[in-house]
């Protein structure tokens, strides 16, 4: 079973309440917990898991092979990315690597077979495990755009080695195409918000995508306000239950701040989460 | 003119709490939400939109069932795993597709075509505060870098055209593509952050991809009394890296009071202890963009 935890909002709480998930369901059974948010990825702040393996994460990036090509041109024409540019009067071929998505096309399309392909790091892929926790990050280099390719190889990697009944996805926020990578698989989608106009907007984005690959879904608020209503009119007009409501409160902001999880913070807090996972496992069940 | 964008690592460490008040506090400026992914800033200044424009991203690949003659040629080059067979048939999935267009390259059958998708909007609207530009990608569209570019090209145009000094721009959060056409061939730029490990660790990333863009960064830490020390650290960790700190917020509840109303703090509170630090704060912002820092 796979829950993606997800927040339209960057900052809603979606890494403390996927942490203190995970944390909660490491009690009974064992946990694969993988950060997608690979931009950002800091569950590990929280879950402080020893790394056991690392291994770098790359793409492909095209070489010029000088003695085979006769710079015709062909590369940069089949590039989509204006990632590779073809100098005539000096006799080069210049590849920008930071624009390169490593799709090949310049290889295969090259008619002297004059381009072969080199890897670039993009990133770093870890893996560890602490008690009944395996813990899984993708963590994409600084000035990199490519971070859907960071999440793929992620994903591809667990694919091969991620045997846990259980996980949970700490995944990027907003709505675009890497949340989207994130959430395909989801069997159950929770989705974090904060209890604000901002957080509220944001949310009903995550839930459109959510609702269009038709996921089941469920909602906790976070710094809950009494006053503003419109986040639990919003869940009750579309028929998704709010499963917790983490009070706005200084206490726990500190916590955060500290990097203790809410599950580790008090039993009270254990116990709803464990209540939360029970409540997934018979939805994803009936399913 | 001068474009300043407000930018953090991490999400919800109070960017667009802090761009909406500078927004009220600067006079004469043309407003950009960069966050193309999650904009807010229309939650706080409330547009009224002007115009209305298309925003087509990269071409995706579709295969016409009929030309098909499921050689498996598209499935093994595409190096985005964008090529699925469902029930015998192929067929791209739209999320995946990175628009490479190889497989229409490689089709032996002509079956692939590239189509146009429309993947956003971007608007040119009034608020009360000057005109601001901004966009929205469709749901599940690749972070858009190049939406970003439109906006911050059409504000530019704008504050040209009203004859106002500065650019302010609502940046998104992360360290990945859209804030990588935010950042570039600025200057300055304010980075808001938070006393917790994930807020210094995304402020390290963060900083890294603006010296590498050569961006003078501008700091505030916000809520910096919940950790004291862990303000203390990222200020001296900012002054190393040689840029400045340019105040830190108290953390006040009367800050998500306002949130939650929709209106700016430095509106909602003036008297407020976070209205009148926001205030010094772009005092000396000001002062040290006068001054050449």
């Amino acid at each position: 079973m796979v829950i993606t935890v997800a927040s339209g909002k960057g900052g809603t709480g979606k890494t403390t309440v996927s942490t203190s998930l995970t944390v909660a369901i490491s009690r009974q059974k064992t946990v694969s917990h993988v950060d997608l948010d690979v931009e950002e990825p800091d569950s590990n702040i929280f879950l402080k898991v020893p790394i056991k393996r690392e291994e770098m994460i790359w793409l492909p990036l095209p070489v010029i092979d000088y003695e085979k090509c006769t710079f015709c041109g062909v590369c940069q024409r089949v590039c989509e990315y204006n990632a590779i540019f073809v100098f005539k009067n000096t006799k080069e071929v210049k590849v920008f690597d930071q624009l390169c998505r490593g799709c090949g096309a310049c290889k295969e399309m090259c008619p002297y077979d004059a381009i072969y392909e080199v890897q670039r790091y993009i990133g770093i892929f870890s893996y560890g495990e602490k008690g009944n926790i395996r813990f899984y990050e993708g963590r994409l280099n600084v000035g990199e755009y490519v971070t859907t390719d960071a999440i793929r190889w992620v994903k591809r990697r667990l694919k091969k080695i991620n045997d846990s009944e259980i996980t949970v996805i700490d995944a990027p926020p907003g709505t675009s195409c890497p949340v989207i990578h994130s959430m395909k698989d989801a069997d159950f989608v929770l989705l974090v918000t904060e209890d604000t106009p901002f957080g509220l907007f944001d949310m009903k984005l995550a839930y459109g995508v959510a609702k269009k690959m038709n996921k089941k879904m469920g909602i906790i608020i976070n710094k809950a306000l009494p006053g503003f209503t419109e986040t639990r009119e919003f869940a009750k007009k579309e028929n998704v239950p709010v499963l917790m409501e983490i009070p706005f409160d200084r206490k726990f902001a500190k916590a955060y701040a500290e990097g203790i999880t809410l599950s580790e913070y008090s039993d009270e807090f254990r116990e709803r989460f464990e209540e939360v996972f029970s409540y997934i496992e018979k939805e994803v069940e009936n399913a | 003119m001068l474009e300043l964008a407000v930018v953090s690592g991490k999400g919800g460490t109070g960017k667009t709490t802090l761009t909406a008040s500078l927004a009220v506090l600067i006079e004469h400026k043309v407003l950009a939400d960069a966050d193309v992914d999650a904009p807010d800033l229309h939650l706080l200044l409330k547009p009224v939109k002007e115009s209305e424009n298309p925003f087509y991203g990269m071409k995706k690949a579709r295969i016409i069932q009929e030309k098909c003659s499921s050689c498996d040629i598209c499935r093994q080059v595409c190096r985005f795993d964008a090529i699925e067979v469902i029930n015998g048939k192929y067929v791209v999935d739209e999320v995946a597709c990175d628009g490479c267009k190889l497989c229409f390259r490689k089709c032996p059958d002509k079956a692939i075509v590239m189509e146009d998708s429309l993947s956003g909007h971007w608007y040119v609207s009034r608020t009360p505060y000057g005109t601001m530009v901004h966009g929205l990608l469709e749901v599940g569209e690749e972070n858009s870098g190049k939406l970003v570019t439109i906006i911050r090209k059409q504000a530019m145009f704008l504050a040209q055209k009203e004859g106002v000094p500065y650019v302010l721009m609502d940046g998104p959060p992360g360290i990945g593509c859209p804030v990588n056409s935010t950042l570039t061939g600025l200057k300055y730029a304010i980075v808001i952050t938070e006393p917790t490990q994930s807020g210094l660790m995304d402020l390290e990333r963060l900083l890294d991809l603006m010296e590498h863009f050569g961006v003078f960064p501008f700091v505030v830490i916000n809520k910096y009394d919940l950790a004291e020390s862990k303000s203390e650290e990222i200020r001296e960790y900012v002054v190393k890296r040689g840029g400045k700190v340019a105040g830190m917020l108290p953390f006040e509840k009367i800050v998500v009071e306002a949130l939650s109303r929709g209106e700016p703090i430095v509106q909602y509170a003036p008297s407020s202890r976070v209205t009148v630090e926001i205030k010094r704060i772009w005092d000396y912002i000001e002062n040290e963009i006068k001054r050449g820092a």
